[in-house]
């Protein structure tokens, strides 16, 4: 198939650029990262979201703009207004998949601008491992609720068979080799023995993850994220007003999303996401590069994420992903700081992991990362992926304003 | 009465005949089956007979326990007519499907109903793509 790719003639730094800056997360945190034997989703959820407001100095009265979404529950916006007791006048419940908490940035950029609310709760939470419904249930379901006629006939086990023909494309394309891939499961390793709220800490070689019991060739179990439960969230408000609140802010510089596709079989080029789209408007808009980046917290689901989105966005050329990650050169004290949390793939994946990647960017720019804590932390870039390689949102993050 | 692509695709399917669309404007294939065409946005979409002929775009094989059935293979074809669609490939090892392969389609029944799968093409050395 000839791979035409789309483009999008969105000139993002003149449509958006003067809200570059114009929106602060003020308070962020996570709750029940691991396993949380006896919790359900919303119990998570609502205790991230309490934790998340509090560190903001704010009430749960102060919130009236909500954005939420659910692996399961297609109204979940719904109940965690009762279970929080808000009255938002600002409402998204885009779901986008993991994405999604990345996603919902942008138009709540807008809203705050606008005037449409003053203090934004974005969260998330999961008892996907210790829930009663259980990840195969969910995959049941799904299958009913959200048929996929064109693949689901041939049994792919999604979403790691999805992954997994993309890396074989890769491998194939450009030469990635499997210890490439397995240099981003030992980097994030790596963090995770650095950041106690990590699930998996001990140690991982190259070896180890090479044989490791094979999933969907070639992804073997520790290509593959964690299934952990967990809940995070934070708080967006105006710029003018974070600055009057208790946390450093962390400003919202740029952001996009873009999606070419639901179903790996419909991607038109399996080695190339929209995370081209969405870095490039993301970048666009904020008027920064990669090379500006102090670190980049990316949506490592699969190993073959990290390269795939390091080349989307900008920081090597397409098919040099494996060669950059070469030799620790994203784990600690490597050329770049890279899922300085552990990532989905040691550190927590409670299904959707997009808004950890946010949370785990506001501590290492304001400074509160204990052990991992990097020298170099004034911006950052966030990559949240969603569904298989379907869904793309990037978020440049600073903790200065323009 | 207009039925669903999905509808029109798998009764045919059912019947043993594969088809694809292919746009009555632009002239460019379509798989999968929908109402508009995605290249040039115009309806109605035709049903033709593609060719059968194809070629392995990427290949996985799946881990599964030998009293559930073994490993089993899940690739991504190309067929001639330059749409893409999930598939497996049958007569071989799963192991041994290799990007770059010629193959070509076959519609079999499978609990029920119609599946298109594919075999190693006869005669046709797997090309290095």
């Amino acid at each position: 198939m000839s791979a035409s790719l789309p483009s999008s003639s969105l000139d993002a730094a003149a449509a958006n650029r003067a809200l570059r800056g114009k929106v602060a997360i003020a308070g962020a945190a996570t709750y029940g990262c691991g396993e949380s034997p006896g919790m359900d989703d919303m119990t998570l959820l609502v205790r991230a979201a309490h934790a998340a407001v509090a560190d903001a100095g704010l009430s749960m009265q102060d919130i009236d703009g909500l954005a939420t979404c659910s692996v399961t529950a297609s109204m979940w916006a719904m109940p965690v207004i009762e279970h929080l007791g808000i009255n938002p006048t600002y409402i998204d419940g885009t779901m986008l998949g993991g994405s999604s908490f990345v996603a919902h940035l942008l138009p709540a950029m807008r809203a705050l601008e606008a005037g449409q609310c003053k203090a934004v709760l974005i969260c998330y939470g999961s008892a996907q491992r210790s829930g009663a419904a259980g990840r195969k249930d969910i995959v049941a379901a799904r299958r009913t609720m959200d048929p996929q006629p064109y693949e689901h006939p041939y049994e792919p086990l999604l979403p790691a068979s999805a992954y997994a023909l993309a890396a074989q494309r890769h491998m194939h394309q450009y030469g990635t080799t499997r210890e490439q891939l397995a240099e981003v499961a030992v980097a994030a390793r790596a963090w995770a023995q650095l950041n106690p709220e990590a699930f998996m800490r001990d140690p991982l070689t190259i070896d180890d993850v090479l044989k490791a019991r094979m999933v969907s060739s070639p992804l073997g179990v520790r290509d593959c994220c964690l299934v952990t439960d967990g809940a995070g969230a934070i708080v967006l408000t105006r710029a003018d007003r974070a600055k009057d609140l208790p946390q450093p802010p962390v400003y919202i510089l740029g952001s996009a999303t873009a999606c070419w596709n639901r179903q790996i079989s419909c991607m038109p080029d399996l080695t190339v996401t929209s995370a081209t789209q969405s870095g490039r408007q993301a970048f666009a808009m904020a008027g920064l590069t990669p090379a500006d980046m102090d670190m980049a917290q990316l949506y490592d689901a699969f190993t073959i994420n990290t390269l795939l989105f390091l080349e989307d966005l900008g920081f090597c050329r397409k098919g040099e992903g494996g060669s950059f990650v070469q030799g620790g050169a994203i784990a600690p004290g490597g050329r770049l700081a890279v899922n300085t949390n552990g990532g989905g793939l040691s550190c927590v994946h409670p299904g959707m992991y997009g808004v950890f990647l946010l949370i785990e960017a506001v501590r290492q720019l304001r400074g509160q990362a204990g052990q991992r804590q990097l020298a170099r932390h004034r911006t950052a870039v966030v990559h949240g992926n969603g569904g298989t390689l379907s869904s793309q949102a990037t978020a440049v993050l600073g903790n200065f304003t323009p | 009465m207009h039925l669903s692509a999905q509808t029109h695709y798998q009764a045919e399917l059912d019947a043993g005949r594969f088809a694809i669309q292919q746009c009555t404007a632009c002239q460019q294939h379509v798989f999968t089956p929908r109402e508009l065409c995605p290249h040039c946005g115009a309806s109605p979409l035709r049903w033709i007979r593609p060719s059968g002929q194809g070629t392995v775009y990427s290949t996985t094989t799946i881990a599964r326990k030998a009293e559930a059935g073994g490993d089993y293979n899940v690739a991504l074809i190309d067929l001639d007519e330059d749409v893409r669609m999930m598939s497996r490939i049958e007569g071989i090892a799963p192991e041994r499907v290799q990007i770059g392969m010629r193959v070509t389609a076959q519609t079999i029944q499978h609990n029920g109903k119609g599946l298109v799968v594919f075999h190693p093409a006869v005669n046709a050395p797997g090309e290095v793509a």
